[in-house]
């Protein structure tokens, strides 16, 4: 039996053979299991701008771009299978897109000379460029989220949040569990109260965290969640009669498919984010000329818009600029990921690069280098208004309190290399 | 004209006792032991070891365990992932706690401490039995996950709540961490796999295997006929927790080299191993190969169909394979209760009078 399963297996890796391209992008996404609906938008639009980019420019300097999709459906195992299938075929820089794929990915990836770009989630001590040589966490990650939402409620309260309490519900994982040093931190420097309510996998049953909230009424609420974990959370303030406009998610818990559950008692909610909203931007039109009216779209094409498209989008597109750079630097168009590593350490996003490439003011102007892999830290808050069914920004960008996060980035990072015996240097 | 005992005659009684008595069975044995250890590390590369063997290998430690307390000794048990994560952690703490020791008495010092917390959730089954039971070690798999998660000290105060394998040498390979070569981390595994087997099928085939055996058909006759239940019962619990223990570790250590346990150690992994043995046979060594065969090669088989060669949308794809893997599933049931080992079993009858049926 597992003998005639292999040979047909060997059959059909024989058959399916790597599609020869110059520029390969691998999409690890999932579009099954709970955390689906997150997983599709971004996935759509991490795809569609590269297919924009082939369908209008010929691909990046002249080369096209080859995306390979691999469904990771959030699984550990699944996204190491998908990383070691796709990584022979070239593969410049992943984006899993998953905290437990990242911590996966870091070794093997480092070994392997892979760039991995962990936009805002993954590991936030991989800030620290000299340490973590091949990962990037660029613009912001988690530590500034925690960061960026205390200063706002700081900043509601004419920055006085002394004796105030805030309780933070947190996937229980990885992922959910990285802010809670800074948490602590802040909570020191600031004097509130911080009160942790775990939730597990997948996170659909949150009765007993919600009856503990209503129970020990906390002034504010910070959200670290994902996929269907979300949408029952803001289903659950709802049913509490919470304050929306004091529940803060970060900008994985700030989508439209995670409010739109609630209906209109979710109105206000509020989320993190580090990059605009909406689609009035001109890269739009021709995304939905080229790809979308032209048949060409990953998903359905319903998706063009949405929070988590853009983000998927920009992610695209900080590759994208990244790929640009090294072919710059290197003088040829055919980069390897080595060269991509060099591109994405040497990037910079300027205003300029922004309205050149139809997306204005669409994120913050940061410049990674050797020391910083992380970017500046600069956030905003959106708000949900549910007459008009979207996120709407309600402070400028602002920066993450820098003094807190970097001492804690430094400290976890030298315990990453110490541990693994990673000699730290640019 | 295979599998015949005709002019294959035995002299001594170790020679009648062997595990493959029958002389073309045995050399068939030889030939798959031939090529696992001298020919697949040679042409072994980095999908292969991570996508097909190494979970393949630690699958089947795994439903090895389990087999011994379900298939052997009656006892069902749900906890196969919270037993698997005690292994997984065991084993962190002893390759961080101590660096200079090699990796090899780590992972089965981890079967040992499996096998004493294995024992300890056992106790139940000594007053409850059947579905009852499994609702005790449902208990410890909630606890157990529970636990390493809310713990700190099990994953050293790390923020993520993490744990991440160290890189670990055996005879100055490096057989963990992200420089092991893929024949290094294959024949690491298949070392164990290939000890637990054999150390599986002796005990169950031994007086020890002949107890549980007992206690499974029906447990007040052996109680009568003079088993012990108490040491029957917990001593399955032991050697069941030892082998799930060995599988967590090598699965940590080995094969991901990062765990988060709530969600690789989840009560889907005792679903998953609890599959393995229930399709491959309860009851049998080689149905617990061949149970943790079909459920990992077949999703990797069908994804790599259905998405390479086909090039059919991922998504598809993947609501695709649970539909055809649960199909697949009632159709062996259905076809064979008893599962693939009983499969294999018909079939080599079916070979010894071919082509002379009757």
């Amino acid at each position: 039996m597992k003998m005639k399963l292999m040979t047909v297996a060997v059959a059909a890796m024989m058959a399916a053979g790597p599609a020869l391209a110059d520029l390969t992008i691998v999409d690890t996404s999932y579009r099954t299991g709970p955390y689906a609906a997150n997983g599709i938008p971004f996935s759509d639009g991490y795809q569609d701008y590269f297919t924009l980019l082939n369908e209008r420019d010929g691909g990046i300097g002249g080369e096209m771009v080859n995306i390979v999709e691999c469904e990771t459906g959030y699984n550990t195992e699944k996204g190491v299978e998908c990383y070691e299938a796709t990584k022979g075929e070239g593969a410049l820089v992943y984006q899993p897109l998953s905290t437990g794929i990242t911590y996966q990915l870091i070794p093997k990836a480092t070994s392997d000379g892979i760039p991995l770009h962990t936009m805002g989630y993954g590991r936030t001590s991989a800030k620290n460029g000299a340490v973590f040589k091949y990962v990037f966490n660029y613009p912001a990650n988690y530590w500034d989220g925690a960061s960026l939402a205390v200063t706002h409620i700081l900043d509601q309260n004419g920055g006085d949040v002394n004796g105030k309490k805030i309780a933070l519900v947190y996937h229980n994982s990885a992922y959910g569990k990285e802010p809670i040093r800074t948490l602590e931190e802040l909570a020191k420097k600031h004097g509130f109260e911080l009160s942790l309510l775990p939730v597990d996998h997948p996170g659909q049953e949150q009765k007993s965290q919600w009856l503990q909230i209503r129970r020990e009424k906390p002034d504010y609420v910070l959200m670290w969640g994902w996929g269907v974990m979300n949408q029952v959370a803001i289903q659950e303030a709802v049913n509490i009669r919470f304050p929306m406009e004091n529940f803060i998610g970060i900008w994985w818990s700030g989508s439209e498919n995670d409010v739109k559950a609630a209906g209109d008692k979710a109105n206000g909610y509020k989320a993190l984010t580090f990059h605009n909203l909406g689609s009035d931007y001109p890269v739009y039109a021709d995304i939905q000329k080229h790809v979308v009216d032209a048949g060409k779209a990953a998903g359905a094409g319903d998706q063009v818009g949405t929070v988590l498209y853009n983000r998927g989008m920009y992610a695209a597109m900080l590759a994208a600029e990244a790929i640009k750079t090294a072919q710059e630097m290197h003088g040829t168009a055919a980069i390897t990921s080595a060269q991509m590593r060099d591109g994405m350490e040497n990037l910079e996003m300027t205003e300029a690069k922004m309205a050149g490439i139809g997306l204005p003011g669409f994120g913050p102007e940061f410049k990674v280098s050797c020391e910083n892999h992380g970017g500046n830290g600069f956030g905003a808050v959106s708000q949900w208004d549910a007459a008009a069914g979207e996120f709407k920004l309600i402070t400028e960008y602002f920066q993450s309190d820098q003094d807190v996060i970097m001492p804690l980035v430094e400290e976890d990072s030298s315990a990453f290399a110490a541990e693994n015996g990673i000699e730290a240097g640019c | 004209m295979f599998y015949r005992e005709a002019g294959d005659f035995k002299t001594s009684y170790t020679e009648d006792n062997q595990t493959f008595p029958i002389k073309f069975d045995r050399y068939r044995y030889y030939a798959v032991l031939l090529v696992a250890f001298a020919v697949v590390p040679f042409i072994i590369n980095d999908y292969w070891v991570n996508a097909v063997f190494l979970p393949f290998l630690i699958y089947a430690i795994a439903a090895i365990g389990l087999n011994i307390l379900v298939g052997y000794c009656g006892q069902v048990s749900l906890g196969t992932g919270g037993f698997m994560a005690v292994g997984a952690y065991a084993c962190y703490k002893l390759m961080t706690g101590f660096p200079e020791i090699n990796i090899f008495f780590h992972i089965i010092l981890s079967g040992g401490i499996t096998a004493a917390v294995c024992v300890a959730f056992g106790l139940p089954s000594l007053r409850i039995k059947g579905f009852y039971l499994a609702v005790a070690t449902l208990a410890a798999q909630f606890f157990l996950v529970w636990l390493f998660n809310k713990v700190s000290w099990f994953y050293n105060y790390s923020a993520s709540g993490q744990i991440n394998a160290p890189e670990r040498t055996v005879f100055g390979v490096p057989v963990t961490g992200a420089e092991a070569a893929p024949w290094a981390a294959y024949l690491f595994c298949l070392v164990f796999t290939f000890i637990s087997a054999i150390i599986a099928r002796n005990t169950t085939r031994g007086m020890a295997g002949r107890k549980w055996m007992a206690i499974r058909d029906m447990d007040i006759a052996a109680e009568i006929i003079g088993v012990n239940p108490l040491k029957a019962k917990l001593s399955a619990f032991a050697v069941s927790g030892f082998f799930v223990g060995i599988a967590g570790a090598l699965f940590f250590s080995v094969y991901l080299g990062a765990v988060e346990v709530g969600e690789v150690f989840g009560i889907t992994k005792s679903f998953l191993v609890l599959f393995m043995i229930i399709i491959g046979g309860l009851g049998s060594i080689f149905g617990s190969f061949a149970g943790a065969a079909f459920l990992v090669l077949l999703p990797v088989l069908l994804k790599n169909l259905l998405v390479g060669t086909l090039g059919w949308p991922t998504d598809l794809a993947a609501h695709l394979e649970f539909m055809i893997v649960g199909a697949l599933i009632v159709v062996f049931l259905v076809a064979e209760p008893h599962g693939l080992a009983q499969l294999w079993r018909v079939a080599k009858e079916k070979l010894r009078l071919w082509p002379f049926p009757h």
